[in-house]
């Protein structure tokens, strides 16, 4: 029989106090973690403490999982559990894995005597023991007295009340941090001491417990310091009556072992005897963290005052010293959660400010935040072991991309943007539905709403949430932003349908401007009503410009289709027909085919590379940011972050009217696919055709042999993990950069593609020698348009291209319920050869057409208007 | 006599002498040699799947067979007989698709013991006759992985125990058992799903039973299946205040013994042991003599260790007889007055300074 005179409890597998118990637990490798539980039980601990309290995690499965998989370890299993939850149902969940005697840790009086004698019976018919937290209706003890009051309290209902065994009743007295700099924590331990001893007096059987490195949390990263005041901490509380404690085992010094001058010193601290003694301690502190001095930095700035090092560093993006810089903030301020109000914010404001006036532009913003994250990730362990909340922040503010839509760029730098104006931002991420957009907004209570979509379909999605909105009775600013979003479409088809303000936001930079105006009370109502004015005078515009705009009948624009000569045209024929995989293709090769125009303007830097890079304005920054998409750019390659995959097919093709089809082979007889196509009905000034894809293949009756391709191509595969690691470090820059630069590989990977379509694969310009500034402005024979953009605007004829291609298995590429491809980093579309093919964009289109379309479809009107909502001239 | 009644005499009884559990019930019904047929009855001549085997079907097909077994128990001097119900669970029905009569089986099983019980009880009214509703473990394991590769992985939630045990539990409380025995227990989180379900259907039900509990040695180093010691053991279940904590099957008296000594000095409870007529011999027969069996147990009586005693497999109402003449006239164990202290468990226990 062990009988212990003082029980080291285990903290080593527990989510909230080991980074690297939580990495294992996230990443599922319970093996790993396992190896754990052994160490700590090797290490002396003789009960180990397991909590899966983690925001990530579904907790109740974690700790179910991991429960299970030590108890067939015999070497782990041997000692007690303790099960640590602060919720419930994961207690319950734990408890019913272990066949041993269990303890839980814990419950309390914070919500009433009820619950907690609902929760000690059950405990009771588990077999279980129970820490008793000192907390009651009030909050948490912090003298000595209430501390033993709350105590005696539960104490009482769980003896007599419960009929619970008074030596299974374990209290933990709250072990608070000391020689935080604030002069009511001084007393803390010397509470703790006290109330200890009276519980152990007055309560009979009971014992008493508590979470040590509570204690010393003001030195963090300064592990011998930390060490000494636990050891001093367990010295002096184990004669007033502690029976356990959760501990490191291997973060205890030796009482007798620490240097006269610390232990003094930390001893002044632990007992309070002295009114200096926190500084005193923090005197000599330096001298025994055991690594040494930093590394001297011959920086200029670096010589200055904290606060200026601090907003250096936030302006200037430095991530480098900003964990020391901020610890020593931290111990210079009163508390915690001044250094984020104070020197922080002050740098975020600079930030903000050289942004508002055009100084600072959105990579140096982005890398900002990631400066701002790490040190507010440094503080906040501080802040919630001082328990009272953190920042007031301006406002909360929901984003989310709409459901169907799996674009996020612009919606994660807009958060970033709104996160450095001290904006609380909850993104819910993508393919969000109107519903748990709409819950949470309630269940969060969050100030204003913001909607993010790329593709056409969610357009018509944030009108149904506004709608939505509407019927729920909501009142909140609802945002509305993302590439195919306009003022145009805002004031039209959203605002209308929800009576709260609606607002576009034509990008991030905009977006603290306007959640600034809206989450003012006294300004919201004057900027709301300016808004609607606005908006109510671009309906009216519209809808008399409607009248004037004028549309022909769909047979009048037939009748103006493009005269495509095919007399003296003769088709190339593939060099293969049906489909060709790439599984792996080269990044490299690919990245020569970059457009960077595109990229700048991701980041909202305004011009053509490479003259972007020169630019008297932005030049600085472009050039700064490019050779980090550069560097990046190495490293994707070179480490192979992301694979490229790509499918492309080509087919004997006819013209049927507005229709193209695909037959099955040479012979042309069978039909196996039928490409649907629009036609632009705007009226033409004379000489200017009404277009139509499907006039750019031969007509399926006038016997030339025609054929056309399409294509599906990814850069995207690989990238989550990577995306993953870096939200982890706190770095949206990295990520935003990935992603951008992912968007472009796919970009550069269909260009490539389609030059080696046009001179290899299909041939019908195997001479052609074009550069890629030649390429980037399509000075090539045969177009590539996409379904879902301008020349077939209709992204519901996506599913029979991929059909076609074979695309999910063959690429990897799948389609969400609104066509958005995923991975996101994707492009697709069709092949046309003829030389007179070209771009345009269908634009506005009648009833007349959308009946016709429908028919041919074989969909209902409702159907084909709902996909063609954004080009409907009715 | 009210089931009150009796329970007061059973308080009394057990403070006064050495109480009397049956044996086994699988040898007494070996003995009437049943075919597939014999076990259907009528009214499972048409189950689509073989039944032999299925001790506890009985009760419904062959209630007479039960009825001499139990009457024979008592006949031979066992105070206490154990319903025919070890496998009464929906949970180890299901190996003969049987789920839906776990509860009937439960019910008569109690029924026919209640029956046998007040109908000797009333030929001897001064020794009152009792019946524990046997509660076996099932044929699934809540902590241990029924594959070697994946030793996280369960056949058997919690929750479900407790749902299956529930049920059993009802049926027996029902038909009328005096005490509840939660028995062969080589997995103590099944145990602790017996009895939380206990617990819970007599707060659903608004009375209190005796609950007996009994663990099973499978290694002479002292530990269960799951791997618990004797004494991790007792702390994981001590928690519903059971009126009898002990041990059966797995061995013989004589390899049985140190184990009942250990939760002798550590229950504060009564201590009751039924082991088997000793171990297997080649022939998977158990043979220990009545007259061996009775005389370890009557050293054991002796030596202050136990407040029931009775048997588990191989054990026959003559050994019931033998032991119940053997242990007449001993004192029971005194239970001890150990201090109050926090007793807790993992395989091993851990006990916190008062």
């Amino acid at each position: 029989m062990t009988t212990a005179r003082f029980v080291n409890i285990g903290e080593r597998t527990n989510v909230t106090g080991s980074a690297r118990f939580k990495r294992l637990i996230l990443q599922g490798e319970y093996e790993e973690a396992v190896s754990v539980a052994r160490q700590q039980v090797e290490n002396g601990a003789q009960i180990i403490d397991v909590n899966m309290d983690e925001g990530m995690l579904d907790a109740i499965d974690a700790m179910t999982r991991f429960l299970n998989l030590i108890a067939t370890e015999p070497d782990i299993a041997r000692v007690p559990v303790m099960i640590d939850s602060s919720k419930w149902s994961v207690i319950e969940a734990g408890l019913k894995c272990v066949q041993g005697k269990a303890i839980v840790n814990s419950i309390s009086l914070k919500e009433g005597e009820e619950p907690f004698i609902e929760q000690a019976r059950l405990i009771k018919r588990y077999g279980a023991a129970t820490v008793v937290m000192a907390f009651d209706e009030e909050g948490q003890a912090e003298s000595a007295d209430r501390k033993f009051e709350i105590c005696s309290r539960a104490y009482d209902v769980l003896v007599n009340k419960v009929g619970f065994p008074p030596e299974d009743i374990i209290f933990d007295p709250n072990i608070f941090a000391v020689a935080t700099g604030i002069e009511e924590h001084n007393n803390f331990c010397v509470d703790f001491f006290e109330a200890t001893k009276r519980i152990k007096e007055h309560l009979p059987h009971a014992h008493v417990s508590g979470g040590l490195s509570n204690v010393s949390f003001s030195f963090r990263g300064n592990n011998p310091v930390r060490e000494a005041m636990h050891s001093v901490f367990l010295y002096h509380a184990i004669p007033a009556g502690l029976d356990m404690a959760i501990v490191n085992s291997g973060q205890l010094a030796v009482y007798d072992d620490i240097p006269e001058e610390l232990r003094e010193r930390v001893e002044d601290v632990i007992l309070n005897r002295r009114d200096d003694a926190t500084d005193r301690l923090l005197d000599v502190a330096g001298k025994y963290r055991g690594d040494g001095q930093k590394k001297e930095v011959n920086l200029a700035w670096r010589e200055g005052t904290v606060e200026e090092r601090l907003s250096h560093a936030l302006v200037n993006g430095i991530t480098d010293f900003i964990l020391d810089d901020t610890e020593e903030a931290r111990q210079a301020a009163e508390r915690p959660l001044h250094v984020i109000e104070g020197p922080l914010m002050d740098g975020m404001n600079v930030v903000g400010d050289l942004f508002g006036a055009g100084k600072m532009f959105l990579p140096q913003v982005v890398k900002s935040a990631r400066v701002m994250k790490q040190a507010v990730a440094h503080l906040m362990p501080f802040i919630e072991a001082e328990k009272d909340g953190k920042a007031a922040a301006k406002g909360k503010i929901l984003l989310a991309t709409v459901k169907g839509d799996v674009h996020d760029i612009g919606k994660n730098i807009v958060g970033v943007v709104l996160q450095c104006n001290n904006y609380e931002v909850v993104d819910l991420g993508v393919m969000v539905p109107a519903n748990d957009i709409l819950d949470t907004a309630r269940r969060e209570n969050v100030d204003l709403i913001g909607l993010s979509g790329l593709i056409t379909p969610s357009l018509e999605e944030m009108s149904r949430i506004a709608e939505e909105m509407e019927r729920q009775k909501f009142d909140l600013p609802l945002l509305i932003g993302g590439a195919t979003t306009s003022k145009v479409h805002t004031a039209v088809k959203i605002a209308p349908n929800y009576s709260g303000p609606t607002v576009h936001v034509l990008d991030a930079s905009r977006a603290v401007g306007v959640a600034g105006q809206l989450d003012n009370p006294e300004r919201r109502e004057t900027f709301a009503a300016d808004v609607a004015n606005e908006y109510a005078d671009i309906r009216a515009k519209r809808e008399g410009s409607n009248k004037a705009d004028r549309l022909v009948g769909i047979a009048a624009a037939r009748d103006n289709a493009a005269q495509v000569g095919w007399d003296d045209y003769s088709p190339t024929r593939p060099q293969f027909l049906g489909t060709k995989v790439f599984d792996d293709y080269d990044l490299a090769e690919l990245a020569n085919f970059i457009d960077w125009t595109p990229f700048f303007r991701t980041w909202e830097l305004a011009g053509t590379y490479p003259q972007i890079l020169e630019d008297d304005v932005v030049g600085e920054t472009a050039k700064g940011l490019f050779a980090d998409a550069q560097a990046m750019l190495q490293r994707i390659i070179g480490e192979k972050w992301l694979t490229a995959k790509a499918v492309i097919g080509f087919w004997p093709a006819g013209r049927e009217g507005d229709d193209i089809c695909l037959y099955a082979d040479d012979q042309r007889r069978d039909i196996t696919s039928t490409i649907h196509c629009l036609r632009q009905q705007v009226a033409k000034r004379e000489g200017r055709s009404n277009d139509c894809l499907a006039d750019f293949v031969a007509p399926a009756a006038g016997g030339v042999a025609d054929y056309m391709g399409g294509f599906a191509v990814t850069a995207g595969h690989g990238i989550e993990t990577k995306l993953a690691e870096f939200e982890a470090e706190h770095d949206d820059y990295s990520g935003i950069m990935l992603k951008a630069l992912a968007d472009r590989l796919a970009e550069a990977f269909a260009e490539r593609m389609h030059q080696r379509v046009r001179t290899e694969f299909w041939g019908y310009a195997s001479d052609e020698a074009l550069d890629n500034e030649a390429l980037i402005r399509e000075q090539y024979q045969g177009i590539r348009p996409a379904p879902g953009y301008p020349a077939c605007p209709d992204h519901s004829e996506k599913p029979e291209l991929f059909n076609l291609l074979g695309a999910e298995q063959a690429a990897g590429i799948s389609l969400t319920e609104s066509m958005a491809m995923v991975p996101t980093a994707a492009v697709s579309g069709y092949y046309f050869a003829h030389p007179d093919a070209r771009y345009f964009g269908v634009a506005k289109i009648g009833r007349d057409q959308v009946e016709d379309y429908a028919t041919r479809r074989g969909i209902s009107v409702e159907e084909a208007e709902r996909w063609l909502a954004p080009n409907l001239a009715y | 006599m009210t089931r009150a009644e009796r329970l007061e005499a059973l308080q009394q009884a057990i403070s006064e002498r050495i109480m009397i559990l049956d044996g086994a019930a699988g040898t007494m019904i070996q003995s009437y040699k049943l075919d597939e047929e014999g076990y259907r009855g009528d009214q499972f001549a048409d189950w689509p799947c073989d039944v032999k085997g299925n001790n506890d079907l009985l009760n419904l097909t062959q209630p007479q067979i039960v009825e001499e077994m139990h009457r024979a128990y008592f006949e031979a001097g066992a105070d206490i007989v154990e319903t025919n119900t070890f496998s009464a669970t929906t949970i180890a029905q299901a190996d003969y698709q049987m789920e839906e009569h776990a509860h009937a089986i439960s019910l008569q099983g109690a029924q026919i013991a209640r029956r046998v019980a007040d109908d000797v009880t009333a030929q001897t009214p001064d020794k009152p006759r009792y019946v524990a509703g046997a509660i076996g473990p099932t044929n699934r394991t809540a902590s241990i992985s029924p594959d070697v590769n994946d030793p996280g992985l369960r056949n058997v939630t919690f929750d479900e125990l407790v749902g299956a045990y529930e049920e059993s539990v009802r049926g027996m409380i029902e038909g009328g058992v005096d005490m509840l025995l939660v028995e062969t227990i080589f997995d103590t989180l099944n145990a602790k799903a017996a009895l939380f379900a206990i617990e819970s259907v007599f707060e659903e039900l608004g009375l209190e039973l005796p609950v007996m509990i009994s663990g099973t040695i499978t290694d002479a180093s002292g530990r269960t299946l799951s791997g618990q010691t004797a004494e991790a053991f007792w702390y994981s279940v001590k928690h519903i205040k059971p009126f009898s904590i002990g041990l059966n099957c797995a061995f013989g008296a004589e390899q049985m013994r140190p184990f009942i000594a250990e939760l002798s000095r550590l229950a504060e409870t009564n201590v009751c042991a039924y082991p088997n007529a000793g171990l297997p011999n080649e022939m998977g027969e158990y043979d220990e003599s009545p007259e061996t069996m009775s005389g370890h147990l009557q050293e054991w009586a002796s030596s202050g260790l136990v407040n029931l005693v009775g048997g588990c497999c191989g054990t026959t109402p003559a050994h019931i007889a033998q032991v119940a003449q053997a242990v007449d006239g001993v004192s029971p164990r005194n239970i001890p007055n150990l201090p109050v202290q926090t007793r807790l468990s993992g395989l091993e226990p851990l006990v916190l300074n008062a």
